[in-house]
């Protein structure tokens, strides 16, 4: 049975009711009954309760020490390259959406080396490769070439392309690709009709059973990741965490990881339809955190400095930094903003960050994985 | 005689060895490697750069103090393992290596199937293998038989600090073993460690312990503690552990 499946009967209106009526004495007893495998289902709602929001500084001390034990003071450091922002989706909150008229760019492999070499040299040795949906320009051999290209550069190369079969993904696992990250966007069938206007992304099933195609692929790292802003973020983490033990059970020899891209007010874009503060964030981060004490917790560059920061410490694994969301990005920075996929918050370059890491008592890792495996 | 831990013919006074992940800097990883006492020190290939003469890791451990003991940390199968190995002997480690098979990467446990087979192949290129176990008794003969220089059975899931929770099963290793015992992973407190080698263990890994406590340095001074305590205690004879320990003087001498 597939997650979808899994899910299909999972009323969200019951779900965020249930999660809404839970008490603080529920709260205190899923703190209270916290053990190192992580807290049960039940628990996990009263986490995500807005009674837990009054309970939150217990609850980080948890989190914090938890993701300590499991992961050490240590922070992972990574890199994306956009490969293209040729898309065919129009998906209403995406700089790359196909009705907006921004100028489309695709990385030859060569070029995309170059980005690469830029990237190594600020120190990075696992990379992130980004893409639009747009097969007709960017297809299965193009990201095989391209993969092939860069695999000598780093270690660890995951991709964050549009979903693909099985099939297509082996030739990916076989010239070394080791990571594939997708985002649901929203776990809310109903609302991803709305912001899913038009390409292939409109077909919510194949989204989400994409991991389940990739864990099956063998990729050794699968990533989730829900766009936070769009629906209930409490029924949106639930789901998620939901996700992330079902993929942990089925494909029990891959690492699961969890991003967290977050909508944020921007002047004449897409308005936010439930806006998440940084106290709800704070809150979701720390519940899945207690729901999942050993999946990979990554955060991007689409948060601010302070915030992301601040956050460290509450069960962040991984982080971007000095990232370009433009094609060309980092060798060509002039061409910047009007093809960037979503604005950068935090835009210190990566020894920066990596010496913020250390003052809050943490080694910056920029190599974690090797070639040798896979 | 000086009680020594013997490994592959090579001499170590001190029973304790440590782990060199979740530091939080190579300065604390020092400091905690020097107040251990440890002389093997364990480094995650996956981790450093074995061509980059400024990898931080690897410039943290002085070759001329430590035996730094490579380990194929995120190694799945054994043709991973078995890789990892063979590239650090190749960028000039010595021939030894902590083997870590371990296909399920939330508990880390190790693959008996993949650890034996991988114990195999590098005996045979000559490799002084350790492998990372299940405290798994006929697992731990069977890699003795295939040549492996230790057996390191897990007291409890790597990093959970949960103390020896396998306890019988490593009796049964330490009363079978021709090759020391060295208990690894779970080992959360100095009493932990005391407990393994008072058990009869021959010597006990400390990573996650050492490296998370709040002073990691402390903690390490803790460590070398209480593995000497429990150490001298096995040594003194300890009670009520093994019915077939040794009397201090022959009981059954009067009917010769």
């Amino acid at each position: 049975m597939s997650f979808y499946d899994e899910i299909k009967s999972t009323g969200w209106a019951e779900v965020q009711k249930d999660i809404e009526s839970r008490s603080d004495a529920d709260v205190d007893s899923a703190l209270g009954t916290f053990r190192s495998g992580g807290v049960d289902l039940g628990h996990f709602m009263s986490l995500l309760s807005p009674a837990a929001g009054n309970h939150l500084e217990r609850a980080a001390g948890l989190a914090h020490n938890i993701t300590r034990q499991r992961f050490g003071n240590t922070i992972g450091l990574f890199a994306p390259l956009y490969l293209s922002n040729f898309c065919n989706n129009s998906c209403a909150y995406c700089g790359f959406n196909c009705k907006n008229p921004i100028r489309r760019l695709i990385l030859t492999p060569e070029q995309a080396k170059a980005e690469g070499l830029f990237i190594r040299n600020m120190g990075f040795r696992s990379l992130l490769l980004v893409a639009g949906e747009a097969p007709q320009v960017a297809s299965l051999d193009y990201f095989v070439e391209t993969a092939q290209t860069l695999r000598p550069l780093f270690p660890s190369l995951g991709l964050e392309i549009y979903p693909m079969s099985v099939e297509e993904y082996r030739p990916l696992i076989d010239c070394g690709v080791d990571g594939l990250t997708v985002f649901q966007e929203t776990y809310n069938e109903t609302a991803y009709e709305l912001f899913h206007l038009g390409g292939k992304k409109k077909d919510y099933k194949w989204r989400l059973e994409t991991p389940e195609r990739g864990g099956e692929a063998g990729f050794r790292r699968l990533g989730l990741g829900a766009l936070l802003g769009l629906d209930n973020w409490r029924v949106e983490a639930f789901l998620m965490g939901l996700h992330a033990k079902y993929l942990m059970r089925k494909y029990w020899r891959a690492q699961i990881s969890i991003s967290f891209p977050r909508l944020r007010p921007a002047a004449g874009a897409f308005e936010i339809p439930q806006e998440v503060s940084d106290k709800d964030f704070a809150q979701l981060l720390i519940a899945l955190r207690l729901f999942l004490p050993d999946a990979g917790f990554t955060l991007s560059t689409r948060e601010p400095p302070q915030l992301r920061d601040n956050l460290l410490a509450l069960g962040i694994t991984s982080m971007s930094a000095g990232s370009k969301t433009d094609p060309g990005g980092y060798t060509h920075p002039q061409a910047q903003d009007a093809e960037a996929q979503f604005e950068i918050s935090d835009d210190r370059d990566p020894g920066t960050v990596a010496e913020v890491i250390r003052q809050k008592g943490y080694e910056p890792v920029w190599k974690d994985w090797d070639e040798a495996l896979s | 005689m000086e009680d020594s831990l013997i490994i592959a013919g090579r001499r170590f006074s001190s029973r304790l060895l440590i782990g060199t992940g979740k530091f939080s800097s190579a300065e604390v990883m020092q400091r905690a490697m020097e107040a251990s006492g440890a002389e093997i020190v364990t480094v995650a290939l996956r981790r450093v750069e074995l061509d980059n003469p400024r990898d931080s890791i690897l410039n943290a451990v002085d070759k001329s103090k430590y035996l730094l003991l490579p380990n194929t940390s995120g190694a799945a199968n054994a043709d991973e393992a078995v890789r990892l190995a063979r590239l650090a002997r190749a960028a000039g480690c010595e021939p030894w290596v902590k083997l870590e098979v371990t296909p399920d990467p939330r508990y880390l446990l190790p693959d008996p199937v993949e650890t034996l087979k991988a114990t195999e192949i590098l005996v045979k290129e000559g490799f002084i293998v350790l492998p990372y176990i299940q405290a798994d008794p006929i697992l731990a003969k069977r890699l003795e038989d295939a040549g492996a220089a230790t057996v390191m059975p897990l007291g409890a899931p790597i990093g959970s600090n949960r103390g020896i929770r396998t306890r019988d099963a490593i009796a049964i290793i330490i009363e079978g073993a021709n090759v020391p015992v060295v208990v690894d992973a779970g080992l959360g407190a100095p009493s932990h460690a005391a407990l393994a080698l008072e058990l009869g263990a021959d010597a006990v890994l400390i990573n996650t312990a050492i490296a998370v406590a709040s002073d990691p340095e402390a903690m390490a001074a803790a460590f070398n503690l209480g593995v000497q305590a429990g150490r001298k205690a096995f040594l003194a004879g300890l009670g009520g552990y093994r019915l077939d320990a040794r009397a201090s003087s022959p009981l059954t001498g009067f009917l010769r």
